[in-house]
């Protein structure tokens, strides 16, 4: 500083005089730039910070867009199924051989393909769950029966990557998944317009399976919702209502500080330690059932209880005391005044926060895996003691499957999973947005 | 004004609560025709505090997942059955959960990528869990591949164990002496291989992989050592203190459970080398291709017929006292051991499972069906 006071230029005599003691306004206007220039740089390491978390989220959303978005379609191939009433038992239509039937439409197409090695790789191509459609279709439409119908049935996965560009033709053929000759039978069906991609509505409405053409997350939705469900159903009332007393109610002293830390701390542990203890207390000690929604419900339960009752007590907090201090004056009794009042200006709030701890229990997969939901469940849970897996874990699953297919169905749980976490989150925002009131 | 808000407020939640059982129903006429029947609580059982079970449990090892995964999807689908639940818990901790006893809240079934201990099968005893049937379903090959961009690599079993083992025998210098591992390059290694630095990505401890990889490359390496071999007997910590610990300086990398992401950094990285399953080289035989071990590459064929050295034989284990209690338990068995499953041209070969030579399908296909059980003596 003071080298460059000696190194300032010198006009004339009353410059001499300025030189001695400078005026204040020069050494202000000075700092002035200076702190504008502070200022400047403070607002662009801002700036920088979020255009930087910025394209990491984009980077990230983009990713599993363009590898998930293929998965919301599905090659399917057309064929003239014949269901003729001598290969169908009208009374016991179930028990009927429908893989039989598949397979003789599939060999009219090709009838030059003759011995047992070839039909098998003809087969090959078409998803090994035709049949249970087929055998679907016909038992809600018994009518079918004797007819001939156009029939789509899914392609085999090998043929759905083929189709969608992610696995190539132009390798050689024993890198392939598929041979020249199935590249020729696939060919035919293009010809004949008798493959197609079309939206992938078996993804929103099957279970898990272990061909990818055939899996789904409608499975892990029902699991997420049931377990969700079990958990706000406990954590909200018994959250609002220790926040309640905490706040209202319990006398300040050592016991009520000590309970403090420990909710405080609480929403500080590791989730998988809450999942250790559903282990301990609710399967080995209660013996309630393995890989269920209700288990899985209380464990989050326990996980989110101390958002619930953090967000709930802050929100209680935000309530001016002049609110209470009126209705006690105008004789209204304690639980009149936090039932009347206190409660229903308190309540968005505690909503926001029970809202965020539900999207972060809608995200964990950690505690659940000590209990057993980290499981292959294929029939879509109808109840709390069903077996059900829930999203994330969904995700987990397929992510480690060899089968090329589900990476992109992988992406595309993914999707499902942000989706229903954005409109959680939209949920919150709205009902803050509409309900809270500032003073 | 204030009221109208709560009101409002109140509407919205009923919406929101509206909402949600709707999605909640339609859930009764997801499975129809599935048997509901109770099961009866067997013998050893604590009462009353479990709900009856209607499907089989299975848990255990990470390998034979991908295959239980599948038979179970086609036998709920095929048979009125409920759909097995599987949970991969890795072979250890399977036994563990099916050694537990004999009720509904155990599981009935556990896989395992390695045959049951003594211990385990004595725990089983202890805990009331009396007869086990043993199946064994097929091999599994442990394949080292590199991406398709680079040679493929040709390595000795010695090779394996002198480029990954902590400690090797001093180059040059005298028996029972060990340095730490100071290759870095494969042609260090084995003059005929390439300078490419030494970089593997493998699973990490807790993976049954890995477990078979180091007993079957690792320790078949080490005892090229004709000094380290007779340590087998003298000191056996000792050998297996050479043999099974890889070295932790960055060559070997531990790159998690997932082999799709080995697989997808192995793309990237044409130096680089893999270890995982044989069902992952199967399916991405596009980008990646199997090393020669001992000069025998990954096939089916190779592994099928023993040829291939780093094949591991798959089980599980089923309580005799579920099959009858637990709807389904025998069915599956069934299915499992079906020709149409783990046959030479079965739908399991299509996931990559090796099947096991005609005869000895035929003798545990007997053993499945006259549920014979295993004596701990044995093992």
């Amino acid at each position: 500083m003071s080298s460059q006071k000696e190194q300032r230029p010198v006009a004339g005599n009353r410059g001499y005089i300025r030189q001695k003691k400078e005026r204040t306004i020069d050494i202000v206007s000075r700092r002035l730039a200076q702190r504008y220039r502070k200022e400047k740089r403070f607002k662009l390491y801002g700036l920088f910070s979020i255009i930087l978390s910025t394209v990491f989220l984009a980077v990230l959303l983009t990713s599993i867009v363009s590898n998930g978005y293929s998965a919301f379609f599905q090659t399917y191939i057309k064929l003239d199924v014949t269901l003729e009433s001598t290969m169908l038992d009208r009374e016991n239509l179930g028990k009927s051989d429908f893989q039989g039937i598949i397979k003789q439409s599939i060999t009219k197409l090709y009838p030059e393909v003759a011995d047992r090695k070839s039909k098998r790789e003809l087969y090959a191509l078409f998803s090994s769950g035709a049949a249970f459609q087929l055998r679907e279709t016909v038992m809600k439409n018994p009518g079918l029966v004797g007819k001939t119908i156009p029939y789509w049935v899914p392609a085999d996965d090998d043929v759905d990557m083929l189709m969608k560009g992610h696995s190539k033709r132009g390798v050689p053929e024993n890198e392939r998944r598929l041979d020249d000759r199935q590249l020729g039978w696939i060919d035919k069906l293009v010809d004949q317009n008798r493959i197609e991609k079309k939206f992938n509505v078996t993804f929103f409405t099957a279970g898990d399976s272990r061909e990818p053409e055939l899996a789904g997350i409608w499975g892990a939705v029902k699991g997420s919702f049931f377990t969700l469900l079990v958990t706000l159903a406990l954590s909200f009332p018994i959250g609002i209502a220790a926040a309640v007393y905490l706040e209202e109610f319990a006398p300040k002293n050592l016991a009520t500080d000590f309970i403090e830390v420990n909710i405080n701390n609480l929403a500080a542990v590791p989730s998988i330690v809450f999942g250790l203890l559903g282990l301990a207390v609710f399967l080995n000690f209660f013996g309630m059932p393995r890989s269920t929604s209700l288990v899985g419900g209380l464990v989050l339960m326990l996980m989110t209880l101390p958002t619930i009752i953090i967000a709930s007590r802050a929100a209680l907090k935000a309530v001016p005391p002049s609110i209470r201090e009126a209705a006690l004056g105008v004789g209204s009794s304690k639980m009149q005044m936090v039932s009347n009042h206190v409660l229903p200006l308190a309540l968005p709030g505690m909503l926001t926060g029970t809202i965020i701890g539900m999207a972060q229990a809608l995200g964990e997969t950690a505690p659940l895996l000590m209990i057993g939901m980290v499981a292959f469940i294929v029939d879509i849970p109808g109840g709390f003691t069903d077996p059900a897996a829930v999203m994330p874990v969904q995700i987990y699953l397929w992510a480690d499957s060899p089968e090329r297919a589900f990476l992109e169905r992988t992406s595309a749980a993914i999707m499902v999973l942000l989706a229903f976490l954005i409109m959680m989150n939209a949920v919150a925002v709205i009902m803050r947005r509409r309900f809270e009131k500032r003073w | 004004m204030e009221m109208k808000k709560t009101v409002s407020l109140a509407a919205f939640l009923l919406l929101l609560a509206g909402s949600l059982s709707v999605i909640g129903c339609g859930s009764k006429a997801d499975q129809p025709g599935k048997k509901d029947e109770a099961v009866r609580q067997t013998g050893q059982a604590s009462e009353g505090a479990q709900s009856a079970r209607g499907y089989i449990s299975i848990v255990g090892s990470s390998t034979v997942y991908p295959f239980a995964t599948v038979v179970a999807e086609r036998f709920g689908k095929t048979t009125d059955f409920k759909t097995p639940k599987i949970e991969s818990t890795g072979s250890g901790g399977g036994f563990k959960l099916f050694s537990a006893g004999v009720g509904v809240e155990h599981p009935d079934i556990t896989n395992a990528s390695r045959r049951i201990k003594k211990s385990e099968c004595e725990k089983c005893a202890e805990n009331g869990v009396a007869e086990v049937v043993e199946i064994k379903i097929g091999y599994d090959g442990i394949v080292m591949a590199n991406s398709k961009k680079a040679m493929p690599f040709m390595l000795s079993r010695k090779d394996i164990f002198l480029a990954l083992a902590k400690e090797v025998p001093a180059p040059g210098g005298a028996e029972g002496e060990l340095v730490v591992n100071p290759y870095t390059a494969w042609k260090e290694v084995n003059q005929n291989l390439p300078e490419i630095k030494i970089e593997v990505l493998g699973p990490p401890p807790t993976s049954g992989t890995r477990d078979a990889f180091v007993e079957l490359a690792m320790e078949a390496g080490a005892k090229e050592f004709g000094w380290i071999k007779a340590l087998k007997k003298e000191d056996k910590d000792k050998f297996k203190k050479i043999s099974h610990t890889l070295r932790e300086d960055g060559a070997y990398i531990e790159a998690g459970e997932n082999d799709n992401l080995i697989v997808q950094k192995l793309d990237a990285n044409a130096d680089a080398l893999g270890i995982f399953g044989f069902g992952f080289l199967d399916q991405n035989s596009d980008k990646i291709q199997g090393t020669f071990i001992d000069g025998v590459q990954p096939a089916f064929d190779a592994i099928a017929d023993g040829s291939y050295p780093l094949s591991r034989p798959l089980f599980f284990y089923v309580k005799k006292a579920h099959v009858g209690t637990i709807p389904g338990v025998g069915e599956y068995l069934a299915e499992f051991t079906s020709e149409n499953a783990w046959g030479d041209e079965g739908y399991l070969t299509e996931k990559g499972l090796i099947p096991m030579p005609q005869e000895e399908r035929d003798v545990f296909a007997k053993a499945a069906a006259e549920l014979t059980p295993i004596s701990c003596d044995e093992l």
